[in-house]
């Protein structure tokens, strides 16, 4: 089948940069080898969450330093005016998370370790967590649900560096027994989904809510039904309420999957999972086609432009053998933040700077892969998200920003080729 | 045996992604899980005996495997360790039964009237139940008498067009004919000469019921079929997404079938769908279609997804003019082939489809299309519609209905005529 775009990765770049050319008309189609990071990681935007060492309170503002300290940062290739643009078209297209915040400042979210993470923006189920203003906190844990302890969150929090000082105390509930085995939050979650477990936790709350207390829950409240009960336990209960993210893998992550890949569907784009991008056919610097493996060989597809939103390491977007060697698994694109072969690759310790933490694609401004000599590849093959070169996202809490960012810068050099290139002469 | 399977476990990163897919863990605690039973329990699972039961309430839809971003063969494991389960417990009587849909077949069809009140007698269907331990309400489609194969030796198609090979499978021979003739119908519109190989089951039931010896015998069989077909450079195409999806890999993943033949077979075979679409690629699919004023929700079945071809009968049906397809976004029905049918996990069956069932609701439709034909089975027993696979709407659309003089006779399970 022909496309005007390919697009090879369903992770949140992918996601991003197919929906925004489907709105603008174009017949695209997503491969993958399966799901990614967005099933993992909290549903948040993080742009930028730190500068070094330093907490960022202003994401955009931060963005130039980030720049002079990583002149090769994905967000090099993106004007200030675009991750705002992107951003905030991000947050109104997954409406059905009903996203808040801005690119101008951030949050500080609980995570389910009891850190306050910087995002720039997150699901309204999440913000009321925002640690920013200080106040009293109510964190609340369901028995035999792994990896979430609320005493856990609220020690922690208390002894971290904040704004204004918190105080916080933990509850462990007794969710009402199912004949459901392993509680893990995906379950939890249908639960919410069927059986309105919203009236037992009102019930078991109602009482014990101090006023003014803020109470935290884990990110379960239901996956089709997390907004809706989300605002029904507020309503109901008086206070502000918030769901903070857990460990994997993450609802809301899993809500923002289906909301993206629903809006998708209404809009004709194809996504097929469990198959493989392996290579392409190029004339003269040009894809005309790309192979994508099946279940009973390669096939094909005409394509307009190709989007590589294949992850970094984790995904598979980015390979290291046991030689030592790194490479692009697609395309074999040149690389950079790559050791040489035979140069330390690892740290010895965890929070060490990592040789390899940087590696991925540089590309030009118009997120199009370049050679050493910094000419694009392929003239009609962009890049966007994890696979990028030159951010180490865990350290910078960037890694959903710059896929949502990159996707969508992706996809306008994808619309408007021919405009983006003036713009490129003249910059 | 190709190990890749096996060795694909070391690539699990833990993750969760499969678990937060799978269907069946999600409603019952009889099973752990893909990430468990899978690629964690494996490591268990060597020579020795097998290590745990739970590996059978796996239903083998394929989910977790297309999800998988390491690709762990997570379903393939899974499948595998049920067949060593059942090697070394002894195949229960029921699961050699409803895995031979052929000798049912052969039994039912000359009695059809009788063997099809006795399907849907609920006094027979309780008695069934306790003995064989077939559920009593699971679905079952009805014997259509005179099967495919019988019906297409009196056709007389065109004789100097290019060929196809048709490979009907099990469910169209004895319960859906009409649908094998209007495959044959629209096949021939588009100017192909189909060619209908005589055949048996591919196995698949077999193999989903932990009896790999048998299956591996009627793969063979049904290869030495089609394979001179295949080597003549002939394509093969199904209108059933699992058995065609058997041929293409899974005989090969998952029996572990190393043959040359099998390789030539898997290469030329195309889902129904897959091939009209590929036609339409390359500008050869007739598209005079008529108006059809339907919504019609889709479910892609899980096996069909295995395929890894995206969804071809939506890109088809958005040829025909006035037709109006809801994509739904569920994965799995609940009956997976057999599993369904089972005394044991007939209640899971039906809650996993529960979400199905009711977005089919939601839609108003009385009528919704999917590929697979125990899939629609289960959907028109659990939705209460009437479930027809995407090439009875494209045959209406051409008009081969009126030309055919022919009511639209759809799923074996509801007899139900479509009008508009
Ligand atoms: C546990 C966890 C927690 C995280 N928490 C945060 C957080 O709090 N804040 C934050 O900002 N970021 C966080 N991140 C990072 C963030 O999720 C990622 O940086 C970002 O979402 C990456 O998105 P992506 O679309 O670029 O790639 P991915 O989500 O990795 O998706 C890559 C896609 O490409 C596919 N693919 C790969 N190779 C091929 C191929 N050859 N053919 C076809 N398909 C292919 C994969 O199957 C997948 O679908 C977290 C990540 C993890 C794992
Ligand atoms: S999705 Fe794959 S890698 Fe992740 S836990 Fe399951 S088997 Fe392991
Ligand atoms: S094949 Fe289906 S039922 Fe079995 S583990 Fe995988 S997702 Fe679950």
């Amino acid at each position: 089948m022909s496309y005007d775009t390919v697009v090879v990765g369903a992770g949140l770049a992918g996601l991003t940069a197919a929906l925004r050319l489907t709105e603008r008309g174009q017949r695209v189609m997503i491969v993958a080898r399966g799901v990614g990071a967005t099933h993992l990681a909290p549903a948040t935007i993080d742009v930028l969450g730190y500068l070094g060492d330093t907490r960022v309170g202003a994401p955009a503002g931060s963005l130039a330093a980030l720049i002079a300290a990583s002149p090769d940062h994905p967000y090099a290739h993106i004007t200030a005016d675009q991750l705002a643009t992107a951003v905030t078209w991000f947050g109104a297209h997954a409406a059905a998370l009903g996203y808040s915040g801005s690119v101008g400042e951030n949050m500080l979210l609980p995570t389910a370790l009891g850190v306050p993470k910087p995002s720039a923006l997150a699901p309204r189920s999440m913000a009321g967590g925002d640690l920013r203003g200080g106040g009293r906190f109510l964190f609340v844990g369901f028995k035999g649900f792994k990896d979430f302890h609320p005493a856990l969150i609220a020690d922690n929090l208390v002894r971290a560096p904040l704004p204004l000082p918190i105080t916080a105390r933990a509850l462990e509930l007794e969710p009402p027994s199912s004949r459901l085995g392993d509680l893990s939050g995906r379950v939890i979650a249908g639960r919410f989904d069927a059986d309105n477990l919203t009236d037992w936790l009102v019930g078991e709350l109602e009482n014990r809510v101090e006023p003014d207390e803020r109470i935290g829950v884990p990110a379960v409240l239901g996956l089709r039904s997390g907004d809706q009960t989300w605002q029904e336990l507020e309503k109901r209960l008086g206070c502000t309420v918030f769901e903070v993210s857990t460990l994997p893998p993450s609802v809301p992550g899993i809500r923002l999957f289906n909301a993206l890949t629903a809006a998708l569907r209404a809009r004709g784009a194809r996504l097929v999972l469990g198959v493989r991008a392996v290579g392409a056919h190029a004339n003269n610097g040009h894809i005309d086609t790309i192979d994508v493996a099946n279940a009973t060989g390669t096939v094909s597809h005409a394509v307009g432009s190709v989007l590589l939103a294949t992850g970094g390491f984790p995904s598979g977007g980015l390979e290291l053998d046991s030689f030592g060697a790194t490479r692009e698994t697609v395309f074999d694109l040149p690389l950079i933040g790559v050791p040489e072969t035979d140069r330390v690759r690892f740290a010895p310790n965890y929070f060490d700077p990592q040789p390899l933490a940087s590696a991925g694609v540089p590309t030009d401004d118009l997120l199009r892969p370049v050679d050493a000599n910094g000419h694009p590849v392929y003239t009609n093959l962009h890049a966007a998200g994890a696979i990028l070169g030159g951010a180490i996202p865990w350290k910078e809490k960037s890694g959903t920003g710059i896929s949502v960012a990159s996707g969508y810068a992706a996809a306008e050099a994808i619309l408007a080729p021919a405009a983006q290139s003036v713009s490129e002469a003249v910059r | 045996m190709n190990d890749f399977i096996r060795d694909s476990l070391d690539h699990c990163v833990k993750c969760t992604i499969c678990e937060t897919y799978c269907p069946v863990s999600q409603v019952t605690p009889m099973f752990p899980g893909p990430k468990y039973a899978g690629p964690q329990a494996e490591r268990y699972r060597g020579a020795g005996k097998s290590v745990d039961s739970s590996v059978d309430y796996c239903s083998g839809c394929g989910i977790c495997t297309q999800v998988c971003p390491q690709d762990v063969k997570i379903a393939e494991i899974n499948s595998r360790a049920r067949a060593k389960l059942w090697e070394q417990r002894g195949v229960p009587l029921r699961n050699q039964m409803i895995a031979r849909p052929t000798v049912i077949g052969r039994l039912g069809t000359p009695v059809a009237p009788l063997a099809n009140w006795a399907l849907h007698n609920r006094a027979v269907r309780g008695i069934v139940q306790s003995i064989v331990g077939i559920h009593r309400d699971a679905p079952m489609p009805s014997f259509a008498g005179k099967t495919f194969q019988k019906r297409s030796r009196n056709h007389r198609g065109p004789s100097d067009a290019p060929a196809v090979v048709y490979f009907h499978g099990c469910g169209t021979n004895y319960y859906e004919p009409l649908v094998g003739e209007m495959v044959v119908a629209v096949l021939e519109h588009n100017g192909f000469r189909v060619i209908v190989p005589e055949q048996d089951c591919c196995g698949l039931p077999l193999q989903s019921n932990g009896n790999f010896p048998a299956a591996r015998t009627y793969v063979r069989r049904l290869v030495d079929r089609l394979v001179p077909h295949a080597r003549a450079g002939l394509p093969i195409v199904s209108n059933s997404t699992s058995c065609g999806l058997m041929l293409k890999r899974e005989a090969h993943e998952i029996l572990g079938i190393e043959d040359e033949d099998l390789k030539i077979v898997s290469e030329s075979m195309y889902d129904l769908c897959e091939f009209l679409l590929r036609l339409h690629e390359r500008g050869q699919l007739r598209t005079d279609f008529g108006s059809l004023p339907l919504t019609v929700p889709y479910h892609a079945p899980c096996q069909q997804r295995g395929h890894g071809i995206g969804k071809p009968a939506l890109d088809l049906l958005a040829l025909v003019p006035d037709l109006h397809m809801i994509e739904l976004d569920v994965d799995c029905c609940g009956i997976a082939g057999t599993y369904g049918l089972k005394k044991e996990k007939y209640e899971i069956s039906m809650a996993v489809g529960k979400r199905l069932f009711s977005d089919i609701a939601a839609t108003g439709s009385e009528l919704a299309a999917c590929d697979s034909e125990t899939c629609r089975w289960q959907i028109a027993h659990g939705a209460g519609v009437t479930a027809v696979h995407p090439i009875e709407l494209l045959y209406r659309a051409y008009g081969l209905d009126r030309q055919g003089q022919r009511d639209l006779v759809t799923t074996g399970t509801q007899p139900a005529r479509v009008s508009g």
